[in-house]
């Protein structure tokens, strides 16, 4: 029973850990690939000021006039993330794998090769061998820079490395070429930063399982080691020295968490691979980053969680010994009321519980950054968690007092007995109900938003790309004929503020004027924009900026607008700037809308003209539902690991209530033997054991609603501004809550019925035992 | 291991060439092969072959400042094509790099770069005469009148150069077998410039004069698989008289050597294997391996029985493909300074 | 003897237990009965089964064979919950020790038994604290008090309960001589002031000597 209880213990918590942690490492192992393929993170890069493409020729004159410098190309072929180099130019360190290795140069400039790993290279469809190179990163394809500029039909350039030596005589990169920029080596967008919040959230999710899990070792540890009181005692007055007692129970205890800790990453290797294929969707739809979607069982993982499995266990038991290295030779073996905590040791835990609430106060108004987010978030749960037994030990008294009956007396009573030794349990129920409720108020709250922002943004029913440029001219003069609005995208990618952003043209008219819901905005914001006078920004680039309506933001050299409305965007992380479609095309004459929004009555008909009269693709036209579909299917992923850890949380948290309460009912014996021979059946026991277990449930639940309701605040409010850029509004759905306190209800009593059967179980014998013999 | 160096391992003649041969195949693979009695073409030649594997335009120079301190200077760009003929942008197989020194007593300054056919960053044009790679650059209205440009980290160069006397051609009217078997290329050198201009060094610039050297080469199947490296000498005496002489060192410790004496006005006389003798007299411990920096030069039929001695042992190139060449200095029966270029002691 | 009347009867009684080597008798059939008012000390070696006949006897446990009746009241047959109630209402045990629960305070302790049996009397319980000097302790809790302390509360808690019988398994086993006498005094004593029926069991002579009655236990049988 303790070795069970010891062993799913320290493999539920290496297994949550290890599974976070393995999934953790997958995407950072990719991303870092992902840079390695590139390689491009350690050499200053030379980009465009405006728009994502650099003319060849750019590149050519900066190499004759000493800028050694290298090109890259960078584009999308069928979702396939095509990377292409001038593998003479390229400064040394530059590439991976083989395309770094066993380089035959010929067959690589011409015809020309792919590398990729296995999963991309299935994906692409291309004239040229693609060579399985598992290194390259999933996703990638990289080949020669002119390969790839002909599979991707372009003649340009995306940007430059820069390498590090550079002669010694050259001009100003502004005297060459005054459009472009100099960005210093590591400030590119870096994927691990943009995911970082995402994969701080699964580790939080991990440590909080690993806490859990390991306060079952300790309580399992415990009553092993209190058990074994007597047999310690008997040992030693046997004569057997102290430390070679202490040392073979270190070595069992090391012995049962090596072998706890293996059947944890085993575990939590199925859990990565269960939940990595929704990470890898997630990680995919909500930042574009690429993660294998295959395991590999890396060290990184699975040695830390043996280590942390193992120390864990080993403080555990270090405690435990401590108290039995202390013990005198010949102190009365009876165990004690469990771990009746002390005055003193409460004060101590109020003090730390205000110290980190007072924390939390702290951080929410005045912390800037992500980092202080969670560190807000830590500090809040914690301090709501060690709060827990202060405030619920008031409750039990009062209720004792106001209780009637004895038995009624003596319930709420033992109740609160029962505090101290259930606190720890009921800490980890806190926070796996308070988990559950911040993050269903956070996801639900996001998918009513995120709904109704579909519904504003997706309004016109057909979206067409062209193909090229006369086709673009043909789609937009010939659905005009047919009376179909055209709302062309121009879009270019642009520095905005100073900080990366992507600059839009629009046609306004009635589909932006009724359709767009701001956060904030002057009255006739639309008049303005359409004017040329104004600009609407997202939120994400506004509070970036530190920018609010009435402000002014610089939208190119030489041009500042004040902003006219904020609008909200949940759909990406990036800054974006609305302009009228006249002051765009002055601004970018070059750009040529490739893609439109085409509002009609009849989408059927519209669609029917465009393939049959203007010859677009049918693979080329999108319709609202089809796109709101998968945006909504990007969202749903996103959360699914989140729950499905949330429900891995609670279903821990019970199980340690289960092993608490287990661990409990040996020493309960003695406690209610007097209840049961004063006139109390073992029946009638067992069942208030359950009420106590409900009780307990109800209690914790009442706290963790506000607690609850705090994280999702914090979630909402804090975590995501900085996370993502938009504060989400939040929404309250008490049914859910209703429900997840039915859950948590559940999860203790079913954790209370085995211990309370097993009680009413007991033979009259086992509780006479308490009083007759000495133990 | 970087992609660049280890291309030029696998692919470039050049480069198994300057590595001491290895794995290179004699087959010329549907390139060009010179043949003997060839008849040149001018201006024309001094420009690209794309049907052969390989061609350089190889300069050096032996320079004094005002001070009376020696200054070497060596510029070469190498065309090597992956195959043969040219191609449209990016697909172009013709693959080029460059070297570029300054030696001096003390120091030794070297640097390299690499550029792809077909877009525009090197190449050679004709007339006017161009051969260039990124800002460095070889150019002049002919071939006779030309400046000089290249720069590292911490070197640059900026020189003029006008030729004093004709072209001269080696071997047989300019082709010059390299190997019993018959491996051979079109080889002539234009030895007759005088250079002058400004040398900057770490310390400040120099002003520097003195007189230069061009060997234009190309082929197709250059050496043979026997032999692991050579030693190239371009010698001018006081007397104004010259001689290029090298010798392919085989495996089995014998050589094949060739030279060309070339009189102050440029008539030459070639000499076949055995005339030009060059032993080895001391080497000299360089970046960790040993190269001779003094040699005993003769050739027998000119009364020449020279001691050549390295202005600077240590003019290693530290490049993709590491070889030693440096200004050196005669002494015995003859006078003079010259260049020595060293390959296969890796 | 038969003048009183009798409050505990047992008869023919027979008790095993799972051994190793199959059931391990306790008890053989055993006679014994006791009236109200009337003290008797059940004494014998250690395993002679006086425990266990106490405890069938308190209907903690059920006899395999025999009859047993309290207070008029035929044990054989009920079930767990009837004999709750008997338990509850007609006997009060004290134990050697681990007597009192500890979660309550003394107070509720003492209270517990009479409560659940319905007859609560805040003053006899003020006036049994007071006559076992517990007035003091009156709000503390178990662990805070001496082992004869918590033998008193033990008392004080079975004579609250006013039962008709009083069943004690070495009341005073784990105390210190003069304590012991003191505190088998204050039993003796209260018990005479109720009219109950006592039946210890005891190893110590002395104090078998003080009861009205001694029966020894022998092998499972009266000796």
């Amino acid at each position: 029973m303790q070795l069970f209880a010891f062993l799913t213990g320290l493999a539920l918590a290496t297994a949550l850990w290890s599974g976070v942690q393995a999934i953790n490492a997958e995407a950072r192992a990719s991303y870092d690939a992902a840079a390695a393929t590139l390689g491009e993170g350690q050499f200053d890069q030379i980009a465009p000021r405006v728009g994502d493409t650099i003319a060849q020729a750019d590149y050519l004159s900066l190499r004759r006039q000493g800028w050694l410098v290298s090109p890259i190309i960078e584009g999308d072929l069928g979702g396939v993330r095509l990377l292409g180099f001038d593998p003479l130019s390229s400064p040394a360190g530059f590439g991976v794998g083989q395309v770094a290795g066993t380089g035959d140069l010929g067959a690589f400039l011409n015809p020309g090769q792919l590398f990729a790993n296995a999963e991309t290279a299935a994906q692409l469809v291309v004239s040229v061998p693609v060579v399985i190179d598992p290194t390259i990163a999933p996703g990638i394809a990289v080949g020669d820079i002119g390969v790839v500029q002909r599979l991707l039909g372009r003649s340009d350039i995306s940007r430059l490395l820069v390498q590090s030596d550079q002669p010694m005589q050259r001009p100003e990169l502004s005297d060459v070429a005054p459009h472009l920029r100099l960005q210093a080596a590591g400030q590119t967008a870096d994927m691990g930063e943009l995911t970082d919040s995402f994969h701080l959230n699964l580790t939080a999710f991990g440590l909080l399982s690993f806490a859990v899990g390991l306060f079952i070792v300790y309580s399992t540890i415990g009553l092993a080691f209190e058990q074994r009181r007597g047999m310690v005692r008997t040992l030693r007055a046997l004569g057997v020295p102290l430390s070679r007692l202490i040392s073979l129970m270190v070595a069992e205890v090391l012995l049962l968490a090596f072998v706890g800790a293996s059947i944890g990453i085993v575990l939590g290797y199925a859990i990565a691979a269960l939940l990595l294929p929704d990470v890898a969707m997630t990680l995919r739809g909500l930042y574009g980053a690429e993660v294998a979607g295959t395991l590999q069982f890396r060290f990184s993982w699975w040695g830390s969680g043996l280590a942390i499995a193992v120390i864990g266990a080993v403080a555990a038991a270090g405690i435990r010994l401590l108290q039995i290295a202390r013990m005198p030779l010949l102190a009365s073996a009876r165990p004690r009321a469990w771990a009746m905590t002390s005055v003193r040791a409460q004060r101590v835990q109020a003090i730390c519980a205000g110290i980190l609430l007072g924390g939390a106060c702290v951080l929410a108004l005045a912390g800037q950054g992500l980092t202080a987010g969670f560190a807000l978030l830590g500090c809040f749960l914690v301090g709501a968690a060690l709060l827990l037994p202060l405030l619920v030990r008031p409750v039990l008294t009062l209720a004792e007092r106001v209780a009637k009956g004895p038995v009624a007396r003596w319930f709420w009573a033992d109740t609160r007995q029962q505090l101290p030794g259930l606190s720890l349990a009921l800490m980890a129920l806190l926070l796996a109900i308070s988990a559950n409720i911040g993050v269903a108020t956070m996801v639900s709250s996001f998918r009513l938003t995120f709904v109704a922002f579909l519904d504003q943004r997706l309004a016109p029913e057909l979206y067409v790309e062209a193909a090229d440029e006369a086709q673009a001219y043909a789609i937009e003069d010939g659905m005009m004929a047919q009376g179909v609005t055209v709302l062309p995208l121009l879009t270019v990618e642009t520095e905005v503020a100073d900080l990366p952003a992507r600059l839009f043209g629009v046609r306004v008219g009635p589909t932006y004027r009724e359709n767009w819901k701001f956060l904030d905005a002057v009255p006739d914001a639309w008049d303005q924009v359409n004017a040329g006078q104004a600009a609407v920004t997202n939120e994400q680039l506004a509070r970036r900026a530190n920018l609010w309506v009435g402000d002014d933001i610089d939208i190119a050299p030489g041009l500042s607008l004040p902003i006219a409305a904020i609008v909200a965007d949940y759909g990406n992380p990036r800054g974006q700037v609305v302009v009228s479609e006249a002051l765009f095309r002055d601004l970018h004459p070059d750009v040529t809308p490739r893609q439109f929004g085409l509002r009609t009555d009849d989408p059927v008909a519209a669609r029917h003209v465009l393939t049959s009269d203007l010859g677009v693709d049918d693979g080329a036209i999108t319709d609202q539902a089809a796109l709101k579909a998968f945006s909504l299917q990007v969202f749903e992923r996103t959360f699914t690991v989140t729950a499905a850890l949330n429900v891995l949380t609670m279903a821990v948290a019970g199980f340690a209530m289960l092993m608490s309460l287990l661990t409990l009912a040996d020493l309960r014996v003695p406690q209610l033997a007097p209840v049961w021979a004063l006139g109390l059946t073992r029946r009638r026991i067992g069942r208030l054991e359950l009420l106590r277990a409900v009780v307990f449930a109800v209690v914790v639940c009442l706290f963790a609603l506000p607690v609850g309701l705090g994280l999702a605040w914090v979630l909402l409010a804090i975590i995501n501004v900085e996370a993502f850029g938009w504060r989400l509004p939040m929404f309250l759905f008490p049914l859910d809550y209703a429900r997840l306190g039915l859950y948590a209800m559940l999860a203790a009593v079913a954790a209370a019925v085995w211990p309370a059967v097993r009680l009413m179980r007991t033979p009259p014998s086992a509780l006479l035992k308490v009083f007759a013999h000495e133990r | 291991m970087n992609v660049k160096v280890l291309c030029l391992l696998v692919l470039f003649p050049i480069a198994a060439l300057a590595q001491g041969f290895a794995g290179l195949g004699t087959d010329a693979d549907g390139f060009a092969v010179p043949q003997p009695e060839p008849e040149f073409n001018f201006p024309a030649d001094h420009g690209p072959h794309p049907d052969y594997r390989i061609e350089w335009w190889y300069l050096t120079a032996n320079l004094q400042a005002a001070d009376g301190t020696a200054y070497g200077l060596q510029w070469t760009l190498f065309r090597s094509a992956l195959a043969p003929g040219e191609g449209e942008g990016w697909t172009s197989p013709q693959v080029w790099f460059a070297h570029a020194a300054v030696t001096t007593p003390s120091h030794h300054f070297a640097t390299e770069r690499f550029a792809r056919g077909g877009i525009g960053l090197a190449g050679v044009e004709h007339a006017p005469f161009r051969a260039w790679i990124d800002e460095w650059a070889l150019e002049g209205p002919d071939f006779d009148t030309l400046s000089l440009r290249a720069q590292g980290a911490d070197f640059a160069y900026d020189m003029n150069l006008q030729a004093q006397g004709p072209l001269v051609f080696h071997g047989q009217r300019g082709f010059s077998v390299k190997s019993a078997e018959g491996q051979a290329s079109y080889y002539y050198s234009q030895p007759f410039y005088q250079i002058a201009g400004t040398l900057m060094l770490p310390d400040g610039p120099v002003d520097v004069s003195g007189s230069a050297w061009l060997d234009r080469e190309w082929s197709s199947q250059p050496l043979s698989d026997t032999q692991s490296g050579w030693d190239w000498f371009s010698l001018s005496f006081e007397d104004g008289n010259k001689l290029m002489g090298f010798q392919l060192r085989q495996r089995d410790g014998s050589t094949y050597s060739a030279s060309t004496w070339i009189g102050p006005d440029g008539t030459t006389t070639a000499y076949p294997d055995g005339a030009f003798v060059a032993d080895p007299l001391t080497q000299s411990r360089v970046v960790g391996r040993d190269v001779p920096t003094t040699w005993r030069v003769q050739l027998a039929d000119r009364g020449v029985d020279v001691e050549v001695d390295a202005v600077n042992p240590n003019a290693w190139m530290p490049l993709s493909i590491p070889y030693w060449e440096g200004p050196v200095t005669m002494s015995g029966s003859h006078e003079g300074v010259g260049y020595l270029e060293m390959t296969g002691y890796e | 003897m038969k003048t009183k009347a009798q409050i505990l009867h047992l008869s023919g009684v027979e008790k095993s237990f799972d051994g190793a080597d199959g059931p391990v008798p306790i008890l053989r059939g055993v006679d014994l009965s006791l009236a109200a008012g009337e003290t008797l000390a059940l004494t014998g070696e250690s395993g002679s089964g006086k425990s266990t006949l106490l405890h069938i006897a308190g209907g903690l446990e059920m006899a395999d064979a025999g009859a047993v009746h309290v207070a008029g009241h035929d044990l054989t047959g009920m079930s767990d919950t009837q004999r709750a109630a008997v338990r509850c209402t007609e006997v009060a045990v004290v134990f050697q020790q681990f007597n009192l629960i500890p979660s309550l305070t003394v107070a509720d302790n003492i209270s517990f038994q009479a409560r659940l049996a319905g007859r609560v009397d805040g003053e006899f319980v003020a006036d049994l604290a007071r006559k076992l000097g517990l007035t003091e302790q009156m709000r503390k809790y178990p662990e805070a008090l001496s082992g004869g302390q918590q033998q008193r509360v033990a008392i004080a808690r079975a004579i609250a309960a006013r039962p008709k019988v009083l069943l004690a398994d070495e009341p005073t086993g784990n105390l210190d001589e003069s304590t012991a006498a003191d505190v088998l005094g204050q039993l003796l004593a209260l018990v005479a002031e109720t009219g109950a029926g006592l039946m210890l069991v005891t190893h110590s002579p002395a104090i078998a000597a003080r009861m009205d009655r001694q029966l020894h236990l022998s092998k499972g049988r009266v000796a």
